[in-house]
């Protein structure tokens, strides 16, 4: 039995949908990551959840429980704002403390439990702290330990990394996973950085425009993208893409030449498409005469990949990743041929975005 | 930073000087006034130099006015108490009634909301005089006249729209995240307005409240028309002074300084937080 479960949930701010039939489930424990850019209704679909907010329509349902009646109060959820909105009259430890507090419990269960999270936080030391006195990072973490606190079965944390530095993101990004884990709650996690929601879920629910345009793994998300959109979001450097049209043998016209990656493309003859190949599906070799020629603009090392640039004859670009370890990374301005491996090329129709090949929505 | 030359800033300095002396003179004369007899304040031409007298604060306290014409029973330290009662209980009613109401101005949006709202600030508008002939019709009839509770009530009319007004501002500063985080900690509705939203808005709180005294201690038509003699506060009871014998100057400048000093008190302690209310409450609200 799912643990949380939207059904059919629309929410419009008068005439402006913001999310349009959205459903979703997740079991107890858990880790759905909520991703898209910003502006598309990731923010209002946690509240919604945490009854701050009401739907237009649709069900939310927690532990088969109808949500529509029941207060914020009632949800049994814990909640970190990507404003941290934490309460600036009360340092760090009566913050942490006021779910705890809220439940009735003895002074001694909440010194235990504050203990307990702001330890597991790095934060013991700050306990005594006003908000105000405390850093972006401490800040942030005193948020997470508020919506720890109190153990809720389902933790919302929006986008609760976007306002801290680059270093405290990258720790907290390896830290989180075995947080959440330790807190076995059910957790949707809302952000806009991709890695993040690779590095952190067990499914990633891509949300466009009010709607998921795709609910899958970490992997499947990157393997096979459902949309155009889809693909774009996720990888850095990011996919490839050209406009073209499949030929009647199967082939792609690409930069002039015609290129035969899949016999399966025969399926579109005639199609305008959109082809999509992945930088690290991207072989390169110096000229035996079967790939598509061309020329090596800029040679970027990226620690353990290397980024190439690359301009084909008809004035394409393309960017290629190869592991810094490989032997075969040629020079810059060097003549080189370009051919694709299958499992990162994708087709997409040129029309919708949808996936042709391999993508499942 | 500093461009200002020294003929500048001479020149602001004695500006500044003479709008002291503007606004402050008439206070140190009425406080040197206090202490002197009719006879000396009436002397041509004037003089600093005098006998100081506590003649009228006794004559103030004891509640004995000796003139010439024989001795006078004034009530000023029964007006000096009936405005502490006034101007505290309305106060205490308006912050009751207008916090919670700023609140919810502040916070939901519902039908008609800023129309009333709007019709609330619009009691500040209307010159007090333009209500005051059916309001003591009115009155008469439901016996209201020359009661406190009378009085409280038109008072409401000086100190409900200030609180409102300046409350809302502080409270539409507040994130609304910031409450909603408290609820889903667990808590009710009520405790989140009791323990988040009001303590944030304190500042506002304290600076109306202090601002809506001072305006209710400042009253006085609203107590001449509407209360008699035994209801009065200061501000009317000082008419007690123009006596058959003539103005009693002295004791006038007496009953200035102790009836100033409760509000001059609270508005020194408070001013740090009146300037940020008033500023605050006029952008946001």
């Amino acid at each position: 039995m799912p643990h949380i479960e939207l059904a059919a949930v629309s929410k419009s701010f008068k005439t402006n949908k913001v999310l349009d039939d959205i459903s979703l489930s997740a079991d107890a424990g858990e880790i759905v990551v909520i991703f898209g850019p910003s502006g598309t209704g990731k923010t209002v679909l946690l509240r919604l959840i945490a009854g701050v907010e009401e739907p237009s329509s649709g069900e939310i349902r927690i532990d088969n429980q109808d949500m529509a009646d029941v207060a914020p109060e009632h949800r049994d959820v814990g909640m970190a704002f990507q404003n941290f909105a934490l309460f600036p009259h009360l340092n760090a430890f009566e913050n942490i403390a006021s779910p705890l507090r809220a439940r009735a419990q003895g002074e001694s269960q909440v010194k235990d439990g504050v203990a307990r999270v702001a330890k597991l936080l790095k934060i013991d030391h700050v306990l005594g702290h006003a908000p105000r006195e405390l850093s972006n990072g401490q800040k942030q973490r005193t948020a997470l330990a508020r919506a720890l606190a109190s153990s809720p079965k389902l933790l919302l944390l929006d986008d609760p990394l976007r306002n801290v530095d680059a270093k405290l993101r990258f720790e907290m990004r390896l830290e989180l996973p075995r947080l959440l884990r330790q807190a076995k709650s059910t957790v949707l996690y809302v952000t806009q950085d991709y890695k993040e929601a690779m590095a952190l879920a067990d499914r990633i629910a891509v949300l466009a425009h009010g709607k998921f345009v795709q609910v899958a793994t970490p992997q499947d998300i990157y393997r096979k993208p459902a949309t155009l959109s889809v693909a774009r979001l996720f990888g850095d450097p990011t996919i490839n893409l050209a406009e073209t049209t499949i030929g009647d043998d199967g082939t792609i016209a690409l930069a002039g030449e015609r290129l035969a990656v899949d016999p399966s493309y025969e399926a579109w003859a005639g199609r305008k498409v959109i082809f999509g190949v992945r930088p690290e599906a991207i072989t390169v070799r110096q000229g035996n005469g079967t790939g598509l020629k061309a020329q090596v603009m800029a040679v970027t090392p990226l620690n353990e990949r290397t980024v190439l640039l690359l301009q084909t004859a008809a004035g394409a670009e393309l960017l290629a990743s190869l592991p810094s370890s490989s032997t075969a990374i040629p020079k810059a301005e060097s003549g080189v041929e370009v051919t694709f491996s299958l499992n990162g090329a994708h087709l997409f129709d040129h029309e919708t975005g949808a996936a042709l090949t391999g993508g499942s929505a | 930073m500093d461009h200002t030359s020294t003929f500048e800033r001479i020149v602001r300095g004695i500006l500044i000087a003479l709008v002291m002396i503007f606004f402050l003179f008439p206070i140190f004369w009425i406080v040197l006034m206090s202490f002197q007899t009719n006879e000396t304040i009436l002397r041509i031409p004037p003089s600093m130099v005098f006998e100081p007298t506590l003649s009228n604060y006794s004559a103030l306290i004891t509640g004995t006015l000796k003139t010439t014409a024989g001795n006078l029973d004034i009530a000023f330290m029964r007006n000096l108490g009936n405005s502490v009662l006034l101007s505290t209980a309305s106060v205490a009613l308006a912050l009751i009634l207008g916090v919670p109401a700023a609140y919810a101005f502040a916070r939901f949006r519902f039908r008609l909301g800023e129309d009333i709202a709007f019709t609330l600030l619009s009691f500040r508008f209307a010159p007090p005089l333009l209500v005051l002939l059916p309001l003591t019709l009115y009155f008469k009839q439901l016996g209201l006249t020359n009661t406190y509770i009378g009085l409280i009530w038109v008072y409401q009319l000086i100190c409900l729209p200030l609180i409102l007004w300046i409350v809302r501002g502080y409270f539409e500063d507040i994130s609304p995240d910031i409450e909603h985080a408290y609820r889903i900690a667990g808590n009710s509705w009520w405790q989140t307005f009791r323990k988040i939203a009001v303590p944030l808005a304190m500042p506002g709180i304290a600076a109306a409240g202090l601002l809506a005294f001072i305006f209710a201690w400042n009253n006085f038509i609203f107590a001449l028309i509407l209360a008699s003699a035994d209801k009065q506060p200061v501000t009317v009871g000082a008419l007690a002074f123009v006596t058959a014998s003539g103005i009693q100057y002295g004791q006038i400048a007496a009953a200035i300084v102790l009836s100033i000093a409760p509000t001059l008190a609270l508005a020194l302690y408070a001013q740090r937080y009146l300037v940020e209310g008033l500023s605050l409450g006029a952008v946001k609200g």
